[in-house]
């Protein structure tokens, strides 16, 4: 069952239904099949949550996962990390799981194409600056594009164009290329190496989807102001341990 | 030889140049930084948490050039850019 062929490099090249401005293409749909499973299935765990002794053993699934992505937020920012549970938490969960469906037959990531991962991007593009200014206010943010000396203002600007690029080139980058690989391995060694290789894709998927949501959240940390971390130090080191 | 064949030539081998030569400079890269790691992580074991991590963040920097060069080369096979202008002047 191969959906897209080896010939075409985007899932977006596959359109499955088309109404005259309107396209449906294989990227959009699985990118709501994605949507769709995560939702419906937060929504079916959460309808019954207790806090007592019994808990629901999808309760716990849930709650092992948040507590693990909320204490490698906090290990990062050293403060707390429900500002951004909501983006990073969100930014793994949603590429860990197009990611691990892969298995399934007939499953395309949406990740596998470029423009997902370049709206993945450009949210974390958008995503530091409203926290930066949320944090420390317009003159705080700006200022440190001037920083050390006001020549380093188009660096500054480079990098954080030339950052999303490249999470948006090493997302689709890793997944394409992992697609192509077990596509020209099935026509060259059929049967066994196939396999290997996927469960070699699993693994990559899941560590790409990390380090996106790590990426992500070392941009929105160095938007934060240096001002503040600093006290924070003073203050740790004054306190008794 | 005609242009066509000439333009598929240059990228076929443009591609299989970029990947092979692009990827040894992030292979060494990555092994010394793993190399690096491992040698920390054996003389400091409850750092681990911290260590792995920003190794994971380092080995995605490093990756990305090694990405850059496999994005080059598929843009070679798959969307090159100078087919169309070859195939419009021969259309000419």
């Amino acid at each position: 069952m191969e959906v897209v062929s080896l010939n075409q490099i985007s899932p977006d090249q596959v359109i499955i239904w088309s109404w005259s401005f309107i396209i449906l293409n294989v990227t959009i749909l699985y990118t709501w099949l994605v949507m769709a499973i995560l939702v419906v299935g937060s929504w079916l765990v959460t309808r019954h949550l207790s806090s007592e002794m019994h808990v629901s053993r999808w309760q716990h699934f849930l709650e092992v996962i948040i507590s693990i992505i909320r204490g490698e937020i906090s290990e990062m920012t050293k403060k707390g990390a429900d500002h951004y549970i909501p983006l990073v938490g969100t930014l793994f969960l949603f590429i860990c799981v197009s990611n691990v469906l892969v298995i399934v037959p007939g499953f395309v990531a949406p990740t596998s194409s470029m423009t997902t991962t370049a709206a993945l991007a450009t949210c974390v593009f958008i995503a530091v600056p409203y926290y930066g200014i949320s944090r420390n206010g317009v003159f705080h943010y700006v200022k440190e594009y001037f920083q050390p000396t006001f020549i380093f203002f188009p660096f500054h600007v480079m990098g954080e164009l030339s950052r999303t690029l490249a999470l948006t080139v090493r997302l689709f980058g890793n997944i394409m290329s992992h697609e192509k690989v077990i596509g020209i391995l099935l026509a060259v060694t059929p049967f066994l190496f196939p396999v290997v290789m996927q469960i070699l894709g699993l693994l990559i998927g899941v560590i790409q989807a990390y380090i996106f949501a790590i990426l992500s959240m070392v941009y929105i940390a160095s938007a934060l102001s240096a001002e503040d971390e600093g006290h924070t130090e003073v203050k740790k080191e004054g306190s008794p341990a | 030889m005609d242009s066509v064949s000439l333009v598929a030539m240059a990228s076929i081998i443009g591609a299989g140049l970029a990947m092979g030569i692009g990827s040894i400079g992030p292979g060494l890269g990555m092994g010394q930084a793993i190399a690096q790691a491992l040698a920390a992580i054996a003389q400091q074991p409850d750092e681990r948490n911290s260590l792995t991590r920003t190794l994971f963040v380092g080995l995605a920097m490093i990756e990305s050039i090694a990405i850059y060069c496999f994005v080059i080369s598929m843009i070679l096979i798959f969307a090159n850019p100078f087919w169309g202008h070859v195939i419009k002047g021969i259309v000419k």
